[in-house]
């Protein structure tokens, strides 16, 4: 790198905020992607605005890379490093800026964790949806890149869903705020949305004006077993046909079920073929409604139990277990690769079946858990990266995978972002048209191409 | 120094089981306080891996990013991958001391004395508490304070003076007998280990131990050539050491003659249950390691296990009384036992059990951590003192020396300040004899 840059941003941002050892760069080469490692040749920690304004002109000045990172919980490695980078890490911006119960709206700074906009809104007696599995360290400016879903998109949505505002710096250093505390407002396009879900290939997100909605009442979480993954795919379908949603309805197959119980001891029955975990919020009444409802659903679906959660902390204890499932798999093999196939909830049942004979066909082991009332899969690859043979298979078990989901209607990734992982499929899903005007974007906003350039295309 | 990167011999899974997710990091107190990657589990690992790997030599900075690692094992709890952090750290420190990159002359002469000469002799350890003792009896240590001299070293002097541990008068061979038989019959037979620490610092605690023991039907054999855990050694890089130690202990303690092996300090019972792992490759020792390591119990493990006597409330009443709890970090996360020591207080006529925020969060004493990282020691003394503070309680338990001492320290740098006094810190079972002695009074 042009050592000017360095010295540069030491003038910047003085030196304890410019890492440059080799020791500080090695545990900024991955996010939670597995085998996606590039080492960068520094990171910085700006705390304004007004900082990584900066940053970005320097970038521009001396043409150099920028990614931008939060705590690096990403998969689909969105923040991994890019050669010869400079990591933007906002971290330090982590100030709550205000919460406005009046407008039900939470102002806050990029680097803020997601658990603490869901306290802090929890606080006023309102509550923010979106729950990435990584919540207790994910950032709410990496939620905003990726466009994070979590365990209750089948009711509320994911994080686009919520963002009402953003502050965003573009790749010449200038600051614009886009969108507003106004429920309505269509003034000119809305560009907010053209920055969720970016990854940071167009911008980097500062500060986020976040929607809040009032708390539910009430909520009740259930746990119904199966011997067979089909009834458990029926039973989904059956509640939906039933025209009830609930805000949570989890999936889980034996071998997921098995890790996750290891390490949480929550209660889980191991003996299960697949478990479903469902949720219900909002008024008490139709709260009380719909879990009789749903219990009928399951026992006439063919449920070999069903169980509802005794209390608040029972049904928060295995919420958390669920959202542990992806690194509980972690137990089973060295490499986990975790994707997120989704097609329309209708295919399931469908998607499930060709998951497990792929894996079969391949010989090596997928589990799989994920969003039942969404159609978000999580096919989770078991294997080791140091065995070439089958890295080989995996990738070619992917490629079936990623195919057939789009045969039925369905998308390479719900809620993870395309990043690096998945950028070599994006083209067959979007179509060369559209695939093309991506690119159209990226080159008005970035014309240099140094905002983590590589990832979502191929420049 | 050894020859071999210790680093590179490691089984290698063991580097792969972390897919760095990042759940460990909101619960380790050093990426708390710093805010980097380097300073987190998953960055420490990445580190090792890359030592492992040939892609970074050991150097100075790796050697100090293991050494600022509190092996509090808070990651541990957290991580839904099962990461075995404890093996990973020790073989870490291990590799920065056989590298000898942090080698200087003096740091070896204290290394040598503490880990291969106090802590392998017990009379050379108590006859230093001894000297320690007189020193502080006879008045010498508060002339020395008054002179004034403190003033006139680097203060880091000043601040180990404060630091140096309050020795009892009695250590455990002369309050303990050999063999103690309970009043009302035999229902198990256990062996109770006294410690280091414990044993000249806090050999009331040991004490208390034998007498809840006596009272639930456990007859106690206090064996007299028991030697040190070596728990300071593998934390320290000295994984020598420590298997000689382990070897010493399994020779003079045979598990096969008791129910259980009872340890009542956090940091020596997390260790003491791993002698499997670290003898793991001895053939000589590696079956009764294992046996040994499935009989050490904490002593609130085995009390509810046994399931002990709930104390009658004296006859002339009880005043109701505050407690909280501070979690050691080597029993709640090295050991996972957070549920006993908390029904054992309940238990108690007249408690009530105040949680405070944190109470899992590591209280930044960790071995001997205060001594080698005096800044980050204190901020996470003086955070979990203030949690300890606002919950009210007159009666802090805690069940491990190195926490009971750190965290007196901590309230008594603020005894000035403080309106409503210092606070009682008492292990667990201090307090359940004490309730079992009040019923017959």
């Amino acid at each position: 790198m042009n050592p000017n840059m360095i010295e540069d941003l030491v003038g910047l941002l003085g030196r304890p905020s410019v890492l440059v050892e080799r020791e500080d760069l090695i545990p900024y080469s991955f996010d939670a992607t597995a085998a996606l490692r590039k080492v960068p040749e520094v990171v910085v920690f700006p705390k304004t605005t007004g900082e990584v304004a900066a940053v970005l002109k320097l970038s521009q000045k001396h043409r150099v890379p920028v990614v931008a990172r939060g705590s690096g919980t990403g998969l689909s490695g969105g923040s991994v490093p890019v050669e010869g980078a400079v990591v933007v890490c906002l971290v330090k911006m982590d100030r709550i800026l205000e919460v406005d119960a009046r407008n039900f709206t939470l102002r806050a700074e990029a680097g803020v964790l997601t658990q603490a906009v869901y306290d802090a809104a929890e606080a006023a007696g309102l509550f923010y949806p979106p729950d990435p599995g990584s919540m207790k360290i994910s950032t709410i400016g990496g939620n905003v890149a990726e466009n994070s879903g979590g365990l209750r998109g089948l009711k509320y949505g994911v994080t686009r869903d919520y963002v009402m505002g953003l502050e965003v710096v573009l790749a010449d250093g200038e600051v614009c705020r886009l969108g507003s505390k106004c429920v309505k407002d269509v003034a000119g396009y809305s560009l907010k949305d053209l920055f969720v879900g970016s990854e940071g290939t167009l911008g980097i997100v500062t500060e986020v004006l976040l929607k809040l909605v009032p708390k539910p009442a009430s909520r009740q979480t259930l746990l119904a077993t199966y011997a067979r993954m089909d009834a458990a795919a029926g039973t989904v379908s059956a509640i939906i046909a039933a025209k009830i949603v609930p805000c949570t309805l989890e999936f889980l197959d034996r071998k997921t079920l098995r890790c996750v119980e290891a390490f949480t001891h929550a209660g889980l029955p191991v003996d299960a073929e697949a478990l479903l975990l469902i949720e219900v919020d909002g008024h008490p009444a139709a709260v009380a409604d719909d879990a009789a409802r749903i219990r009928e659903i399951c026992a006439e679906n063919g449920a070999t139990t069903v169980r509802v959660a005794a209390d608040a902390a029972e049904a928060s204890r295995l919420a958390t277990a669920r959202r542990s499932a992806f690194s509980a798999l972690a137990r089973m093999r060295p490499t986990t690769i975790l994707e997120d196939a989704t097609v329309p909830r209708s295919e399931l049942s469908n998607m499930i079946r060709f998951i497990q004979e792929t894996g079969e066909r391949h010989g090596f082991e997928i589990a799989t858990f994920g969003h039942f009332g969404d159609g978000n899969l999580h096919p989770t690859f078991l294997t080791d990266e140091r065995d070439a043979d089958e890295m080989h298979r995996v990738e070619a078990a992917m490629k079936e995978i990623f195919a057939h989901a789009l045969s039925l209607g369905g998308t390479i990734t719900g809620e993870h972002g395309v990043g690096l992982a998945k950028k070599a499929f994006l083209r067959g899903q979007m179509g060369d048209g559209s695939y093309a005007l991506l690119k159209q974007v990226k080159r008005s906003l970035d014309p240099l191409g140094l905002l983590n350039p590589g990832k979502v295309f191929d420049p | 120094m050894g020859r071999d990167n210790l680093l590179k011999s490691l089984d290698y899974s063991v580097l792969q089981q972390c897919m760095h997710c990042g759940l460990c990091l909101p619960t380790c107190p050093t990426y708390l306080e710093t805010g980097h990657e380097r300073n987190s589990p998953r960055g420490r690992i990445s580190l090792m891996r890359a030592v492992a790997d040939g892609e970074l030599a050991t150097t100075k900075a790796f050697a100090e990013e293991m050494s600022y690692c509190l092996g509090c094992l808070a990651c541990t709890t957290a991580c839904p991958a099962g990461v075995d952090y404890g093996t990973l750290f020790e073989a870490g420190r291990a590799e920065s001391e056989r590298s000898g990159v942090v080698a200087n002359p003096l740091r070896t002469f204290i290394r040598f004395f503490t880990l291969r000469f106090l802590l392998f002799r017990p009379w050379a350890l108590r006859l230093e508490a001894r000297l320690q003792w007189f020193f502080e009896a006879s008045g010498l240590r508060r002339l020395i304070r008054r002179s004034g001299i403190y003033s006139v070293l680097p203060r880091r002097i000043g601040e180990l003076e404060r630091q140096s541990l309050p020795i009892q008068r009695h250590f455990s061979d002369e309050l303990i007998r050999l063999t103690e038989r309970p009043a009302n019959g035999v229902r198990h037979r256990v062996a109770v280990l006294t410690g280091c620490i414990q044993d000249i610092a806090f050999s009331d605690v040991n004490r208390a131990t034998v007498d809840v023991l006596l009272e639930n039907g456990c007859e106690v054999a206090t064996p007299r050539e028991q030697s040190c855990c070596g728990s300071l050694h593998v934390h320290n890089g000295d994984l020598e050491s420590a298997k000689t130690l382990a070897r010493r202990q399994i020779d003079a303690i045979d598990p096969a003659s008791f129910d259980a092996i009872i340890s009542n300090s956090a940091g020596c019972g997390s260790h003491l249950k791993r002698y499997h792992h670290l003898l793991a490759d001895n053939p000589a020792y590696a079956e009764r390691a294992k046996a040994w390591s499935a009989k050490v119990k904490d002593i609130s493990e085995w009390l509810v296990e046994i399931g002990f006597r709930r104390p009658n409330p004296p006859a002339a009443g009880v005043l109701p009384v505050a407690i909280t709890y501070h979690d050691a970090c080597h029993l709640c996360h090295g050991q996972k036992i957070t549920s006993q020591p908390r029904e054992i207080l309940r238990a108690l006529p007249g408690v009530e059990l105040r949680e405070c925020t944190e109470s899992t969060m590591c209280c930044g004493s960790a071995g001997i951590y205060s001594l080698t990282h005096p800044t980050t020691s204190s901020w996470l003394r003086d955070r979990k003192v203030g949690h300890l503070k606002s919950t009210g309680a007159s009666v802090v338990a805690t069940a491990n020396p190195g926490c009971q001492l750190q965290i007196q320290n901590g309230f008594a740098r603020g005894a000035s300040t403080l309106a409503k006094g210092v606070p009682r810190i008492a292990h667990p079972v201090v307090l359940l004899a004490e309730a079992y002695h009040a019923e017959k009074h």
